[in-house]
């Protein structure tokens, strides 16, 4: 022992490579992530920013600065501005109905105590699924506005007319596709979050409220299981506003077809999939559009945080 | 006794009720099925019927056989891709999670927010940008540009950082005892005690990955690099569809999955019950 701690190469490497090094170990396990993301997601921002003040057709690397042109002409398009109109009817949609159907479903499962397992499986395994198989049999095989379509034959055995889901847009029945479809894949998610949320509360809150006289159901659920869940609900409308925010996959499956995508219902992010990627590859107008969809996530997120009170759970 | 029957007739109703949820949600999977195994005519028949006129499993066969789509391509794919990622992302984010949690640092706090914050900028956003990198890179339609920028993943690196700081310390002072470092520590005690939340972690990202649509129609730019999504996409845009293959190949698309999901099921929900996420 004394040898070593005498100096020489080993034992200075070793000391050097030591637990006492905390920084140098930090950085061992923490760095490779922190510079992949750096490379992918930090560099690509700023990239972005940069591509957003040039006329870049084609190019990443453009030298024509156009200055806040790409911004203003982003702002004036109506097509990008709908853009943020559908999204904005698409969550107000998407947000309460996920909102109260996972919400219901957790409480029903939570109280079900035979075959609890099997009904939670069942609700979560459209996880499993992807957006493109779903938009597929949502499309092809529910409401594909035929006689043969499922939601139709049973339109019929009702005597209701049939109707053309995803071609018209007076009235916009497509709307009720899509929310359907996004529907059953994200409400087994959240049903999980809210399960394990339940799962927390105290039994000895419940039996205070029946020794204080309050009848089970409504009553017991409104002073104690769902202000108890607020953490649980700030969390998932959080999540659920992010994700509206990115849907993509259903709507360009859902409504694109050998002709293109129809001038309607384009969120955001399909907007910018063809204005940056399709055919001309504007890739300034297009980063100019992602700042400003950053910009309005970060102003919505952060909002909403302040909003419902994050962080306030320490506070008490 | 007039509370009892009215507490018995709830239940009978709420069972009634989550049985017809729980039909509602099974029948797009029998769809799927069904239309996968049916003849093309069965699925556009005037007359909509329940089950298909016949069950033609040839149509598994006539899907590999048909050499206009690259389907058996694009599974492989699929498969190559949700592994590496499941692998590199349980690496890179269980280590950046257990730096994070258990080495005392000082800008620990600073790192972790940069980290957490560009959870706040969804990925689907920085799509144009992310596209740009990786096309001046030149990875364009290959495997490195589908993996590797999705490797790094803010959410895994969170949930890991919140289980390793409820990881029982008592576990690593004995390996500290007994002369292990860090690294060593991590490796032979650390992980070792933790798989569950690697198994949840590790779930979750498969089923993202083998998902996931808008990236890799942006980089499978090529035929050769399409991924199962992409192809069925392709199929479902195409001018000519062939029905039934369409659905046959996007219900084989979900086997795998199904497996992985059933298998691990348990510990996806312990995943997201230990992952701090409602916290």
């Amino acid at each position: 022992m004394p040898r070593q701690r005498g100096g020489g190469q080993g034992g200075t490497a070793r000391k050097w490579a030591g637990v006492q090094n905390r920084t140098l170990w930090f950085w061992i396990f923490v760095g490779p992530f922190l510079l992949g993301l750096g490379v992918f997601t930090y560099i690509p921002l700023g990239w972005s920013v940069y591509l957003s003040f040039f006329d870049a057709h084609n190019t990443v690397t453009p030298s024509d600065f156009v200055g806040l042109g790409n911004y203003t002409a982003m702002l004036k398009n109506e097509a990008f501005t709908d853009s943020l109109w559908t999204f904005l009817v698409f969550s107000l949609f998407i947000v309460p109905a996920t909102y109260a159907l996972s919400l219901a479903l957790a409480l029903m499962v939570n109280r079900q105590r035979r075959a609890q397992a099997f009904f939670r499986s069942v609700f979560f395994l459209p996880a499993a699924c992807s957006y493109v198989v779903a938009a597929l049999i949502w499309k092809m095989s529910i409401f594909n506005g035929v006689r043969f379509g499922l939601a139709n034959t049973v339109l019929g055995w009702f005597g209701g007319d049939q109707i053309a889901w995803l071609s018209t847009t007076d009235p916009p029945w497509y709307w009720a596709v899509i929310v359907t479809v996004r529907l059953w894949l994200q409400a087994g998610f959240y049903m999980v979050l809210f399960l394990a949320g339940l799962q927390r509360i105290s039994p000895t809150l419940y039996e205070a409220a029946a020794v204080d006289g309050a009848r089970p159901g409504w009553q017991v659920f409104r002073h104690i299981t769902f202000p108890q869940l607020r953490a649980t609900s700030v969390a998932v409308v959080l999540l659920l506003v992010i994700n509206a925010f990115q849907a993509f996959d259903e709507f360009y499956n859902l409504l694109s077809d050998a002709r293109g995508y129809p001038p309607y219902a384009r969120p955001p992010l399909v907007y910018l999939y063809y204005t940056a990627l399709g055919q001309g590859q504007n890739l300034g107008l297009g980063s100019a559009g992602a700042v400003l969809l950053a910009l309005i996530i970060a102003v919505v997120t952060v909002g909403q945080a302040k909003w419902f009170g994050l962080g306030r759970k320490e506070a008490q | 006794m007039r509370d009892e029957s009215r507490v018995r007739a709830g239940r009978a109703l709420r069972l009634a009720l989550l049985i017809a949820l729980a039909l509602l949600f099974l029948i797009p999977f029998y769809l799927l099925v069904r239309n996968g195994l049916a003849a093309e005519s069965d699925i556009t028949s005037p007359e909509w019927t329940f089950f298909p006129s016949s069950l033609r499993w040839g149509n598994v066969r006539e899907l590999f056989a048909d050499t206009s789509v690259p389907y058996a391509r694009s599974l492989l794919n699929s498969a190559l891709i949700a592994v590496a990622t499941t692998l590199g992302t349980l690496l890179l984010a269980s280590l950046a999670g257990y730096g994070l949690a258990r080495i005392p640092y000082r800008h620990a706090n600073k790192v972790f927010y940069a980290i957490l914050g560009t959870l706040m900028v969804p990925a689907a956003v920085t799509f144009v940008p992310s596209f740009v990198l990786v096309s001046s890179l030149g990875w364009i339609s290959t495997l490195r540009g589908l993996i590797v920028p999705t490797l790094f993943s803010a959410f895994a690196c969170f949930v890991f950082r919140q289980y390793f700081l409820g990881f029982p310390g008592e576990l690593e002072d004995a390996a500290r005892v007994d002369g292990l470092g860090y690294w060593r520590t991590y490796w032979r005690v650390v992980v070792p005690n933790s798989r569950p939340v690697f198994a949840a972690v590790g779930t979750i990202v498969f089923i993202g990955a083998w998902n996931s649509f808008l990236w890799p129609l942006v980089i499978g730019q090529d035929r050769n690099a399409w991924t199962v999504q992409v192809a069925l996409s392709s199929f479902t845009t195409a001018q000519v569809v062939r029905l039934h293959e369409l659905f046959i190949a996007a219900a084989v698309s979900i086997v795998p999955l199904l497996v992985v999901f059933l298998f691990f099921q348990r510990w996806i929900v312990a995943g997201v019950e230990r992952s701090g996420i409602d916290d």
